[in-house]
């Protein structure tokens, strides 16, 4: 089996083009922020950022200058408020206008879904009046071709050029396994063209071998394996380290103010030369704190039949 | 405990918002739950008037038993002890489309007579003044959730006549539209605010003012409205939260006063 296994700065280097749409998706968990702080500080140009939610990632990232446009169902900071940089150049064209298109979530998932799965729409029962596609004329009323023809809305397939997904593990060509909250990793992740997979820890084949329900994502559509622990950070990775909910908080202050969201950026983006120096900055004592309790899964028996 | 807490009532303007929709999901079997004050009103239902209540969070969690409160409805807590983890294409596909879903919570920026919600733009939508969160699944929980429950602030510029930007539908004003639309959900059934409780028309789907939480008028009700609102004509008061409902809230489910300052 050939190693994809690689370090971020040459993932991003090679995988990542100016001008592509890039999906770094996870919802609310296993948001890669070092690979968002990796495609920052190799100051990449001119990409559609596509996501369900934003999140402070993306308002980094277009702080960032990386970004033209912006695909997504939820422009907010979970459970905080506002994304400010993004609303800044929605609102007041600052430093530049933002091109944005947005969808709801079934909406997006169902994009990935089509995208994922070779098809030239998906119908769902979404956007019944509401203004939503009075806006966006990608979502389009059709009938079905079925007894009644009852109307539905299409969605158009996403099929980002880069989709960069975190996992808790995945071996050395890729295989990648997740628990807990899912989002649609493995539906972005089968919809693009090239994928990096970030993990907690690359672990041996027989490791994934051993629990083959677990893999969401099979390294036959993976380019790139990076081993980087607390890359989700402040995202979380369930059973390895907690949502830093405070950093939420604070993203709040730094972002309402271009000036403070940009010395942010220099300190802890351009001045750093990678992840291993962000966990440095911050300290062994943050990275103690973040780290939960344990709560082992009972094991299943697959059974052997030689 | 809050820092908001009226000296004469006992009780703040949050927790009298979070009691009285508590009480709202008496017999749900399971709710589709948002960040912030739903998800306390959830967690107080679960502990009073709903015991079996299942939690349901679009991040593609049935049956979550959260230890700690969340701040996010993506939080870690939801998922350790939960019946089941989904993806998000399950959650919504074979849970909320396909109608499974009891009750779900909807809020936004802005809401009209009948229930329809904005969460999307203030001002136009090409050059707004402010830019809302958008949809998230909002748009297709207001259509297929059984029931649909609505807590937010009163005021006139949320109370509109007319919305800037209609996000979720809720009842169109024509019962025979309403009746013709074939959805699983009947759109939102209660509206609850710091200053009263709501419930719709059951023909004309309107907004119609059922209580006044103690010690507010009707004048103060108009005062925060942007059209004249409806009032029942049974119009009563909303009970005070009880001793076990503050506790509840104070000691148990959000003691730090995050949400119910």
């Amino acid at each position: 089996m050939t190693s994809k296994v690689t370090t971020m700065r040459d993932a991003v280097a090679d995988v990542v083009r100016d001008g592509d749409t890039v999906a770094i998706e996870g919802f609310t968990h296993l948001i890669c922020f070092a690979a968002g702080h990796e495609i920052i500080r190799q100051r990449k140009r001119d990409l559609t950022l596509a996501r369900m939610t934003p999140d402070v990632i993306y308002d980094q990232m277009v702080a960032g200058g990386v970004a033209r446009k912006l695909i997504f169902s939820w422009l907010g900071n979970p459970g905080v408020g506002s994304l400010h940089a993004i609303r800044r150049r929605i609102e007041d064209h600052d430093p530049g206008p933002l091109e944005i298109e947005e969808y709801s979530h079934f909406g997006m998932v169902c994009r990935y879904v089509a995208g994922a799965s070779n098809l030239p729409f998906f119908p769902i029962r979404s956007y019944y009046e509401s203004d939503i596609p009075a806006v966006n004329p990608k979502i389009v009323p059709i009938a079905s071709p079925y007894e009644d023809g009852e109307e539905v809305y299409a969605v158009p397939p996403l099929r980002p050029d880069v989709t960069i997904v975190h996992a808790q593990r995945a071996d050395e060509s890729g295989d990648a396994q997740i628990w807990g909250l899912l989002g649609c990793q493995k539906e972005a992740a089968f919809a693009a063209d090239r994928v990096i997979v970030v993990c907690e820890e690359v672990v041996e084949e027989s490791v994934i071998r051993r629990d083959p329900n677990r893999t969401v994502i099979p390294g036959v559509v993976v380019d790139a394996v990076v081993e980087q622990p607390f890359a989700c950070h402040p995202s979380f990775a369930q059973g390895y380290y907690d949502r830093d909910n405070t950093f939420y908080l604070e993203w709040d202050r730094i972002a309402r103010d271009a000036e403070t969201l940009e010395t942010w950026l220099k300190e802890w983006v351009h001045d750093l030369s990678s992840h291993a120096d962000y966990l440095e900055k911050w300290g062994a004592a943050h990275w103690d704190a973040l780290r939960p309790g344990e709560a082992p899964s009972g094991e299943v028996d697959y059974g052997r039949y030689a | 405990m809050s820092t908001d807490v009226s000296a004469e009532l006992g009780y703040s303007k949050s927790e009298i918002m979070i009691a009285a929709s508590a009480r709202g999901l008496a017999g749900a079997k399971n709710c589709f739950v948002g960040v912030g004050l739903p998800n306390i009103v959830c967690n107080l239902a679960q502990r009073t008037v709903a015991r079996d209540l299942q939690l349901v969070y679009e991040s593609g969690v049935f049956g979550a038993r959260p230890e700690r409160l969340p701040l996010s409805i993506g939080d870690p807590t939801l998922v350790t002890g939960a019946t089941a983890v989904t993806s998000m294409f399950e959650l919504f596909a074979y849970y909320l489309q396909a109608g499974l879903i009891d009750v779900a919570f909807l809020g936004g920026a802005q809401i009209d007579r009948f229930g329809n919600l904005n969460t999307t733009v203030i001002g136009s939508y090409d050059a707004p003044k402010v830019r809302l969160p958008g949809s998230g699944g909002a748009c297709e929980i207001a259509i297929h959730a059984r029931r649909i429950l609505v807590i937010m602030r009163q005021a006139r510029r949320s109370f509109v006549h007319e919305l800037d930007f209609r996000t979720s539908p809720g009842h169109s004003g024509d019962p025979a539209h309403d009746a013709a639309r074939g959805w699983h959900g009947s759109g939102p059934t209660s509206v609850v605010t710091d200053l009263g409780t709501y419930g719709f028309d059951e023909v004309t789907g309107e907004m119609t003012l059922l209580t006044l939480h103690p010690g507010v008028t009707i004048e103060d009700v108009r005062d925060h409205t942007g059209w004249e609102p409806k009032v029942a004509s049974d119009l009563g008061e909303t009970p005070a939260p009880t001793t076990e409902e503050l506790r509840f809230i104070r000691e148990e489910l959000d003691p730090a006063g995050v949400y119910t300052k």
